[in-house]
């Protein structure tokens, strides 16, 4: 058994590649409770930090600094009565979220957090993940549809267009990015000039081939990388309907959109979908034009010295946030009234801790590495994801077709023929 | 649906299809309970798609008959009564009412309760102007002004609360003057909000003036002419920012409103832009009013020498003051009784909210959630 474990752990290839069965479910388990977990995470970062940008506080009264107020969140949505309008398509209205649900989770089959750390690896990843995460507007019309209401179908008819509007621009940007993995650019980024390029739809190529070119994406052709990744940064805060392109459940025009007729465990699904999407689009984001998994200054700050301090980071990191826990049980009111929470986060801190020392010890520190990295510059996104919802106003609908067709798409195939020309000429 | 249309009168409506699906024009009710429409408005949404070809306010659902009371109160007791219409900007209604009575009796407020009164009408005027812009950017989509503003309008509750013990509906004034003297450290609280506030101003310039998204949702969005407005009756900041330069603190001052210089900030394109723009200068000119008045409150008496029951003369008075919203008008008939014969209110709200139809006719669907913001309608006051 042991030897079987550690057989994996050294191995070179995917499980998907490996064909080992075994090992893609586990993975396959696994990404589905980090993500669910991530989630849950990012729910609650996303009211306590929403919070501060508004000077409330967010939830503090469910565990210490309202820890625990997702769970709390969960099992309230769970045994909450679920209501189905009388005149609504009971069919499909049951079968709207699971739609948006599996198509939001279905996209991590082929997200590269490490070299090895993918379920499988595609050579066309990047399609079958364009592919599936569009499906999840057929959720959202059926939502809207079977709903048998006036705003959640004007939510659907309004989130279909805008999706499909904007994967276009989406698709064009992702192009350039494909492209520049075949580009070697006259030995600019390290590769000879006479070779070939790796040009790949995989998602693991593509972050390899950055790796090989010595630049992330987003350097690449300055500034045409970066143009081409704000365009995909844009489209894909309207891909997954979120501030300021959240018209689709815009709360003071169609009261909740699409979803307004759901409740309970089905609403949370939807907003389990949500989550999971953003994540899974700021994955496309990361792996296209920011390294992937690879590690900040690869080249410039290389060597066995560096890769000890930059291995160092994920168990800094958690014991970093240990110490902000412990930080939290220093300024806990010392009534006997927060006695238990006091305990609670001191425990909390101690498991982060626990969990920072672990990833200190050099096999695991070695392996996790790929994988914090990955998780790392997801969450830059995931933040601005809740900085974007606290800064602007939303836009109105004509707006956003005008943004989506008149701006970006004629950006992006500029960028795009731009980055083939650069190719060709360099 | 059928409930819908008994009220489409002018939206020319033909017999309602069998489903929505059927037709290409949608009937969609706004309201009464829905998250933009400030309280209680109901607002039947004729709509092609996005496009809104006609609406029709339904209103009514906060009517408490605040004029019929009136007829059974005397005129002391009906005065709290005043501050339950526009619950934002009670200090004005009050000031309205105290005034109205005060002239139909011939009496005049002192001095110092002028100052008193001019001072927290002004606080009033930009605790409800804050509650708009959070209020207005909050439909618009922004959610974080809205915070900002209730966290500063705070400090102007506060003030109240130090005053007279009530932080919203005040019952600040008295007919005759005011019933309180100022308290200890008033004068100081005042001029701490004074060089607190300007700043906090400035911050939510910084979030929505030059914001790309507030522009294009505010520029060109419910545009109404000068004419139209007249035409409408509507008054205050909408009126102003059609460039209809008419402010009644200029053009009939009341109560201390000659002693002070400020400026009637007026717009050009009567656009929604332009309505916040206008609104935001006039944050700055109430306190520029209130600077001034707060550094020379003449001493003496607070109270003019009133009999202990009013019975005012036979007649009728109409008197109006220039309340955030607008023009608020009383019209009060006494038939010489302790209890007045007649009040009827002219509410700046109710009058306001004509305009909708106009402004939003060929709009989209987002359009009236921002009219319906930027028109600042209290529902208390339209339905009274």
């Amino acid at each position: 058994m042991l030897d079987y474990i550690q057989g994996y752990l050294s191995s070179n290839v995917t499980p998907g590649q490996a064909g080992n069965v075994f090992w893609a479910t586990v993975y396959i388990l696994i990404v589905f409770g980090a993500i669910s977990v991530a989630v849950m995470a990012m729910n609650w970062l996303e009211r306590k930090a929403l919070a501060h940008f508004q000077i409330r506080l967010g939830p503090m009264r469910v565990g210490p600094h309202g820890l625990l107020q997702p769970i709390a969140d969960a099992i309230k949505l769970l045994t909450k009565e679920d209501i189905i309008p009388s005149g609504a398509d009971k069919f499909v209205f049951w079968i709207a979220p699971l739609i948006i649900l599996c198509a939001a989770f279905t996209v991590y089959i082929v997200v590269p957090f490490g070299p090895t750390h993918a379920i499988t690896d595609l050579n066309i990843g990047i399609l079958f993940m364009l592919g599936v995460a569009s499906l999840s507007v057929l959720g959202v019309v059926m939502a809207g549809w079977a709903s048998n209401s006036h705003y959640p179908l004007i939510g659907a008819l309004r989130s279909s267009a805008q999706m499909v509007s904007y994967e276009v621009a989406m698709g064009m940007a992702v192009v350039s990015a494909i492209l520049m993995t075949s580009l070697h650019g006259l030995g600019m980024y390290g590769v000879a000039a006479n070779s070939t390029g790796t040009g790949t739809l995989s998602m693991i190529d593509i972050v390899k081939a950055q790796q090989e070119q010595h630049v992330w994406f987003f350097f690449k052709f300055f500034p045409l990388g970066l143009v081409a990744f704000g365009i995909f940064a844009i489209a894909m805060v309207a891909e997954t309907n979120r501030a300021p392109f959240d018209l689709p459940e815009a709360e003071s025009e169609l009261t909740a959109g699409f979803h307004t007729e759901y409740s309970g465990l089905r609403w949370s699904l939807f907003m389990l979908g949500e989550y999971a999407a953003m994540i899974a689009v700021s994955s496309i984001a990361v792996t296209l034009w920011l390294g992937g998994w690879m590690r900040p200054f690869p080249h410039t700050l290389g060597g066995e010295t560096w890769d000890l301090v930059f291995s160092l980071f994920p168990g800094l990191t958690f014991i970093g946030l240990a110490a902000i826990a412990f930080i939290g049980v220093v300024r806990m009111p010392k009534h006997p009234y927060f006695k238990i929470q006091t305990a609670g986060l001191a425990g909390f801190g101690v498991a982060l801790g626990l969990i920072g020392l672990i990833l200190f010890v050099p096999p695991v520190r070695d392996r996790i590495q790929d994988i914090y990295w990955f998780a790392a510059k997801v969450a830059v996104f995931m933040y601005l994801y809740i900085w974007y919802r606290a800064t602007w106003p939303r836009y109105r609908f004509d707006q956003l077709m005008k943004v989506g067709w008149k701006v970006l798409l004629p950006i992006a195939i500029g960028v795009l023929i731009l980055t083939a020309i650069m190719g060709v000429l360099l | 649906m059928t409930d819908a249309t008994k009220y489409l009168s002018h939206l020319e409506l033909g017999e309602p299809d069998q489903t929505f699906l059927d037709s290409n024009e949608l009937i969609i009710n706004m309201g009464p309970q829905h998250p933009a429409t400030h309280g209680v408005l109901r607002v039947i949404l004729k709509l092609d798609g996005e496009k809104v070809l006609g609406t029709e306010c339904v209103i009514g659902y906060l009517h408490r008959g605040v004029e019929k009371i009136a007829e059974h109160r005397t005129y002391t007791m009906f005065n709290p009564y005043v501050d339950r219409m526009d619950y934002v900007a009670a200090v004005s209604n009050g000031l309205g009412y105290c005034e109205a009575v005060e002239k139909l009796m011939n009496v005049e407020a002192p001095p110092r309760a002028n100052y008193i009164r001019v001072i927290l009408t002004e606080l009033n005027r930009l605790a409800s102007h804050m509650l708009w812009l959070g209020t207005h950017a909050l439909d618009i989509g922004a959610m974080t002004p809205l915070f900002y503003t209730f966290r500063d309008r705070e400090e102007i509750l506060k003030i109240f609360e130090k005053y007279c013990g009530a932080r919203l509906t005040t019952h600040a004034f008295r007919i005759g003057g005011c019933q309180y003297e100022t308290y200890e450290g008033f004068e100081r609280d005042v001029k701490n909000f004074l060089a607190f506030v300007p700043p906090k101003i400035d911050e939510y310039e910084e979030l929505l003036t030059t914001n790309r998204i507030w522009l294009e949702r505010t520029r060109g969005v419910g545009v109404i002419s000068g004419k139209d407005c007249i035409a409408l009756g509507v008054t205050g900041p909408v009126l102003r920012a059609s460039g209809v330069k008419w402010d009644l603190r200029k053009a009939k001052p009341y109560a201390a409103y000659s002693d002070f210089d400020f400026e009637v900030p007026t717009g050009q394109n009567g656009d929604t832009y332009d309505r916040y723009l206008v609104r935001m200068r006039e944050m700055r000119q109430s306190l520029r009013i209130i600077e001034q008045a707060v550094g020379k409150i003449p001493e003496g008496p607070i109270m003019a020498k009133i009999p202990k029951v009013l019975k005012p003369p036979v007649g009728e008075i109409y008197h109006s003051i220039e309340a955030p919203k607008g023009e608020l008008g009383y019209f009060v008939v006494s038939d010489g009784s302790t209890q007045p014969y007649r009040v009827r209110v002219r509410p700046p709200s109710f009058v306001n909210l004509q305009a909708l139809d106009v402004m939003v006719r060929g709009a989209l669907i987002a359009d009236v959630i921002a009219v319906i913001g930027t028109l600042d309608i209290v529902l208390g006051e339209v339905d009274r």
